[in-house]
């Protein structure tokens, strides 16, 4: 079950269900995980149809972004005059 | 193990050393450590798994259980707000163990799988469900006592090792913030706005609720064997003891402000610990309620086999209308 | 004579949503899988919400300093003026399936038109109401066509459900005099009117769940202007249980 809270941010897993089929899935999606005005939108997926990244691909997957670090803001000293960027 | 789920077998007698861990176990007891959380498809310790699914069924069972003490009442509820606080708490408790149960499924267990173990008696759910709810002070004192001490159980594990369990306890403890409060407030109606005919109802709840909360904690820690390894994991992060401790030590001001004492004769604050001395709990009953002598265990236990067994029809009905519906889908496929 | 009027049919309206959200209750803990006892409560505790803006609001209307709770609490069961299809018991899930969706059809005809109330305040409760109410017999509708298409089980179950039910839904059209002064005012529209769009949505969800649509026309009355089924004591008896034993008590 994925949810999104409010418009603007993105689905979000919230957890699992069980359910006949997708119809019933969003219902049962409603009634289980929306109880506290949580959600403008579910989505629903089968647990079966979800294919993760194994724990071992780690490495290869992940890490080579930790050597880009001029993609992030930081990278960039600022001189202090300098406002707004 | 504590709370909702008193007593959970490790597998484990004694804990390894490092030097007696495999390289895969070291590895995982480091990132156990470091406070990186597991997540399902992690490599983790078989009897880690084991424990896992054994704590969070159970507490996901107690959830399941703990409908029906209370839901005992919402029939009755004496207003129609208390009704509408009492409904939605006890349908939180059914989410929650759904919660609980889909945390236990990343582990490779199904849902039917446990549940039917809770309903063969196999696998316990937590001994206080097995007390009655005998007037509506009981809701009162459940809401106050008894979520009172989950939710000090609940909030350290919001913090535990393994993901799933970790977000699901997460979102329960988010929820569950009103259960307690919804207590105090009836007990607040009943003991400082209410007759005295009302404040004596509150009084006998305390009476009965009393012990039977502080042995949900579990036995002492002692006589508890599976504690270390349960600690070592992260799965357990309060001995229960000191978590018994703490729950008195935060309730005997509730209670003096709603003027109604606990049923201990021993209970005395302790200057020089900076703690409430208690007497002795009756760990017998204790060992009784689990063994299934408690007031109610047949009954809990009969409603949600007979619940389980109307239901079988709707189930199944359900199941076989949803692949009727595939088998057109598919059929219109190939037609087209 | 409006006001009397007035408050006659906002019992209505509060007691039909009561004593439904009584009867749900009733399953809390019970359902037959753990996503249906959440979404049965999540109904009732809709129609609680719903019950306790009729009743407060005909408690204003009556002003004899009643509120919510004394007209729920502190009248005996002639005094209701629910429907007696919402009295019935929950018997098996499809029975209370069937009553949900013979109410829910009809509820949510009425509440669309009640949106055009000349009272602003009925107005606004339904306004909240039929959002609510709109998700209640999309789910409802979609539990009975899966039922009654479900095995031969479900299929027997369902069309046992729905016959019985029948006799108790004639009474949802019958107005009288107290609808029909309303309905002048445009306060309320005329009950009559739900039927026809009401017998078009039933038959279409009979005709997917393969359901024989009842052709029984002998209907029973009377919930309306206070005379019910046995099953109304029971349900008050639990229900008022403590406002009796402890009079006069705050809760």
């Amino acid at each position: 079950m994925f949810i999104r809270s409010q418009h603007g941010l993105a689905h979000k897993h919230v957890g699992s269900l069980h359910a006949p089929d997708a119809e019933m899935a969003i219902n049962n999606a409603r009634d289980v995980y929306t109880r506290r005005n949580e959600g403008v939108s579910i989505w629903v997926v089968k647990a079966s149809d979800i294919v993760a990244s194994s724990p071992g691909d780690k490495a290869p997957l992940f890490e080579p972004a930790n050597s880009k670090v001029y993609r992030h803001p930081t990278f960039f000293p600022m001189p202090k005059e300098v406002k707004n960027m | 193990m504590s709370m909702y789920a008193q007593l959970v077998e490790t597998g484990v007698n004694q804990l390894q050393s490092r030097a007696e861990m495999s390289a895969e176990e070291r590895a995982f007891q480091e990132r156990v450590d470091a406070g990186i959380k597991i997540e399902p498809k992690d490599w983790m310790p078989e009897d880690y798994r084991k424990t896992l699914i054994r704590q969070i069924s159970q507490h996901a069972h107690s959830e399941i259980v703990g409908q029906l003490p209370e839901g005992n009442w919402i029939t009755r509820a004496p207003t129609l707000k208390r009704k509408t606080i009492l409904l939605s708490k006890v349908q939180d408790e059914a989410g929650h163990g759904l919660y609980l149960y889909g945390a236990a499924e990343t582990l490779g267990v199904t849902r039917d799988q446990l549940y039917a173990d809770l309903l063969s008696g196999k696998v316990k759910y937590s001994s206080i469900f097995n007390y009655p709810t005998l007037t509506w002070a009981d809701i009162g004192a459940i809401g106050w006592l008894v979520d009172g001490a989950a939710i000090m159980n609940q909030i350290p594990l919001c913090r535990c090792s393994y993901g799933p369990y970790s977000r699901a306890m997460i979102r329960i403890c988010k929820e569950e913030a009103f259960h307690m409060r919804q207590g105090y407030d009836i007990m607040i109606a009943l003991c400082r706005d209410g007759t005295p005919e009302q404040k004596a109802l509150a009084q006998d709840a305390l009476n009965r609720w009393w012990w039977p909360s502080l042995m949900m904690f579990g036995p002492p820690d002692a006589e508890s064997v599976h504690s270390a390894q349960s600690a070592q994991w992260k799965i357990k992060l309060f001995s229960n003891d000191e978590l018994r401790q703490k729950f008195i030590d935060q309730t005997i001001p509730q209670a003096e402000y709603l003027g109604i004492r606990v049923p201990d004769p021993e209970l005395k604050w302790n200057e020089e610990s900076g703690h409430y001395d208690f007497g002795k709990i009756d760990w017998d009953e204790f060992w009784n309620v689990v063994k299934g002598n408690g007031p109610c265990n047949r009954e809990r236990l009969r409603a949600r086999v007979q619940a389980w067994e109307d239901g079988a029809w709707f189930r199944e009905a359900l199941v076989a209308h949803a692949e009727k519906q595939s088998q057109r889908e598919a059929e219109a496929t190939k037609a087209a | 004579m409006l006001l009397a009027d007035k408050f006659e049919s906002l019992l209505r309206l509060g007691d039909n949503t009561l004593i439904l959200a009584q009867r749900l209750s009733e399953w809390c803990g019970k359902g037959p899988v753990f996503e249906e006892d959440m979404a049965l409560t999540n109904i009732a505790l809709d129609l609680l919400g719903q019950a306790r803006l009729w009743l407060t609001y005909a408690g204003e209307v009556e002003s004899k300093g009643r509120d919510e709770d004394a007209l729920a609490y502190l009248r005996d069961a002639h005094q209701f003026r629910n429907l007696l299809l919402v009295e019935q018991p929950n018997g098996d899930y499809a029975l209370t399936m069937a009553r949900q969706f013979y109410f829910d059809t009809w509820h949510h005809l009425l509440l669309q038109e009640l949106l055009k109330s000349t009272d602003e305040r009925i107005a606004a409760i339904a306004e909240q109401a039929v959002k609510e109410v709109t998700y209640h017999l999309r789910r409802s509708s979609d539990l009975v066509t899966r039922l009654g298409a479900g095995t031969e089980e479900s299929h027997r179950r369902m069309q046992t459900a729905v016959d019985e039910l029948w006799p108790y839904t004639g009474e949802m059209f019958a107005p009288d005099a107290v609808d029909e002064a309303l309905a002048a005012q445009g306060i309320i529209c005329n009950p009559g009117q739900l039927h026809e769009p009401w017998l078009k949505h039933v038959a279409e969800v009979f005709r997917q769940a393969t359901l024989t649509l009842p052709s029984g026309t002998w209907m029973q009355k009377g919930g309306k202007q206070g005379r019910h089924t046995e099953h109304l004591g029971y349900i008050l008896t639990e229900m008022q249980f403590l406002q009796r034993a402890y009079p006069g008590a705050k809760w």
